[in-house]
């Protein structure tokens, strides 16, 4: 459209391929190459082994995968539930009380996550709500990190929502707790599907308050990978990164799965 | 046009603006039921930060301490200049790049932007990671200490942060009309003009948006930083991470936070007056 010529076409071709290449693809091939490797003083990795697998699926490391799928999934099931209920109590407000709620669902966003881990550290360290060396404060401070985004999802969904459906069930005398549970959450289920996989791949991948919280028997994914590194095991690290990834896509591929069942119905 | 009847229909004689503001008939839900919600984002979030706030007053000479020291004047600036910087070099990028695929399309087009929605859910240690291969002591390019300058740093941020100003940029290019590149190109605007002034001015809103989004998560990136190792690159973030657990001084740690959240909250606030005005 833009450019015509055959060659000024190759010529822009070229140009992306060469910024887009080094710098997005090869971070990847280089980690997956990492992780098969012994060794890497030249232009290849050397020394082929899947020892760092076999390493990667068990015992600690096997335990900090199970760490991660649980916090992720709790995590992103607490804040879908949280988040969408503040987005459809938030789409029945008026418009100054509905940004004020706006607002207030966004501000984990904009609040760097390391002081999020602090805050709930320093919050619930003490009694009456005593998390600190539980599972249950890293659960918490996910939740919180990735409610927003739930929120977002959720409520731009809202806006886009046809109301005829809804008036036609409340016209022919539904309630409203019918009509959210027969008419709006249906309509809502692909925008849902998408929040949740969104929510958990961050909370699959969060470090930052991790780091802050986490307690010695909960030890996430990420926290291992970065101990790994940190003591110059960086091959080790590489099979542990890709194991995450592999098992971040994966329930994202479910998750879609989920929602394009559900776009057709 | 049976669809227009049925809708007519249904809702009884009135029209949807598309994109427009939606309007329920439905009575509105009163305040009750947004209250649990709210009462428990307030006890997980606005409850602890208010904490902070209130322990980064003891003593009350923890400001004066942590903004006379030299540390954190330079992770001040090292994180503001990095911040900018990565999110000038995302912008100027994710342009050329989002440019080649809406208007140059080549086959497997799709596939690359499919691909970036996948790289966005990956954690952004996963490229400080890869630098270390490639960049560190015994890596592809040598043994020179690159990772651990700022420039490793700013290289990875560009890095991980670009696809973020890429897909509201995608977004924007699908809904330009490519008549009036045709007309433009027609009355003999080259490619050059015709980004200048046709395109760009459509995308700048998708530009305002994805840069200062991307500005924030700069500020407050901790993952790059920390695999990056380097004792030489200081952010905000790290200073808090590093004055809160290695060191205990929480006083401390509480004071970096309320800056580095103003900081971030403010520009943030922006973002979304930006966005707004945009008609996102």
């Amino acid at each position: 459209m833009l450019v015509h010529s055959r060659k000024a076409k190759w010529a822009v071709w070229l140009v992306f391929l060469v910024l887009f290449l080094p710098l997005f693809a090869l971070p990847l091939l280089v980690v997956l190459g990492a992780s098969f490797a012994t060794n890497w003083s030249g232009v290849l990795p050397s020394g082929f082994t899947t020892a760092h697998y076999t390493a990667a699926t068990r015992g600690e490391s096997l335990q900090a995968l199970t760490t991660s799928l649980v916090t992720a999934l709790t995590a992103s099931l607490l804040a879908l539930a949280l988040g969408t209920w503040a987005a459809l109590a938030a789409a029945g407000l008026k418009k100054r009380q509905r940004r004020l709620l706006d607002a207030l669902f966004v501000l984990p966003v904009a609040v760097p996550s390391v002081v999020v881990g602090l805050a709930i550290l320093v919050a619930f360290s003490k009694p009456p709500l005593l998390l600190n060396g539980t599972r249950w404060i890293v659960i918490v401070a996910h939740t919180v990190l990735v409610t927003a985004f739930a929120y977002q999802s959720v409520s731009a969904a809202l806006v886009r929502l046809d109301p005829a459906y809804e008036q036609a069930a409340a016209s022919l005398g539904a309630r409203p707790v019918y009509v959210l549970w027969r008419i709006r959450l249906p309509l809502l289920l692909p925008s849902l599907t998408a929040a949740a996989g969104l929510c958990f791949a961050l909370s699959m991948g969060e470090l930052s308050a991790t780091m802050m919280l986490y307690p010695p028997d909960w030890t996430t994914l990420p926290v291992l990978i970065y101990s790994a590194t940190d003591r110059g095991a960086l091959f080790a690290g590489s099979a542990l990164a890709v194991v995450l990834m592999t098992a971040t896509l994966l329930v994202l591929l479910v998750v879609s799965r989920v929602r394009t069942r559900a776009s057709y119905r | 046009m049976s669809e227009v009847v049925r809708r007519v229909r249904a809702g009884g004689g009135w029209s949807r603006p598309r994109g427009g503001s939606r309007k329920s008939n439905t009575a509105p839900r009163p305040w009750g039921v947004a209250l649990a919600p709210v009462l428990i984002l307030t006890l997980f979030f606005l409850y602890p930060l208010a904490l902070i706030v209130r322990q980064s007053f003891q003593p009350v000479s923890a400001y004066a301490d942590v903004f006379s020291s030299e540390l954190f004047r330079t992770a001040l600036w090292t994180t503001v200049w990095i911040a900018v910087a990565s999110t000038v070099g995302c912008l100027v990028l994710g342009f050329v790049l989002a440019l080649v695929i809406a208007f140059v399309p080549f086959p497997g087009a799709r596939t690359v932007s499919r691909f970036i929605d996948v790289y966005l859910s990956f954690p952004s240690f996963l490229i400080t990671l890869a630098l270390l291969f490639i960049y560190g002591t015994t890596g592809i390019v040598g043994s020179f200490q690159f990772l651990a300058t700022p420039w490793g740093v700013l290289l990875a941020e560009v890095t991980y942060f670009t696809p973020f100003v890429m897909r509201p940029l995608l977004a924007a290019f699908s809904q330009l009309d490519t008549a009036q590149l045709e007309a433009a190109s027609s009355l003999g605007a080259r490619a050059p003009r015709i980004v200048r002034q046709v395109i760009l001015p459509e995308a700048l809103p998708a530009l305002a948006a994805g840069g200062s989004l991307v500005l924030v998560l700069c500020l407050n990136e901790f993952g790059i930083v920390l695999f990056t190792g380097a004792k030489g690159v200081t952010t905000l973030p790290m200073l808090v991470y590093s004055k809160a657990i290695l060191e205990s001084d929480y006083s401390g740690a509480c004071v970096v936070a309320v800056v580095n959240v103003l900081i971030s909250v403010g520009l943030y606030g922006l973002y979304r007056v930006v966005s707004r005005r945009a008609g996102a």
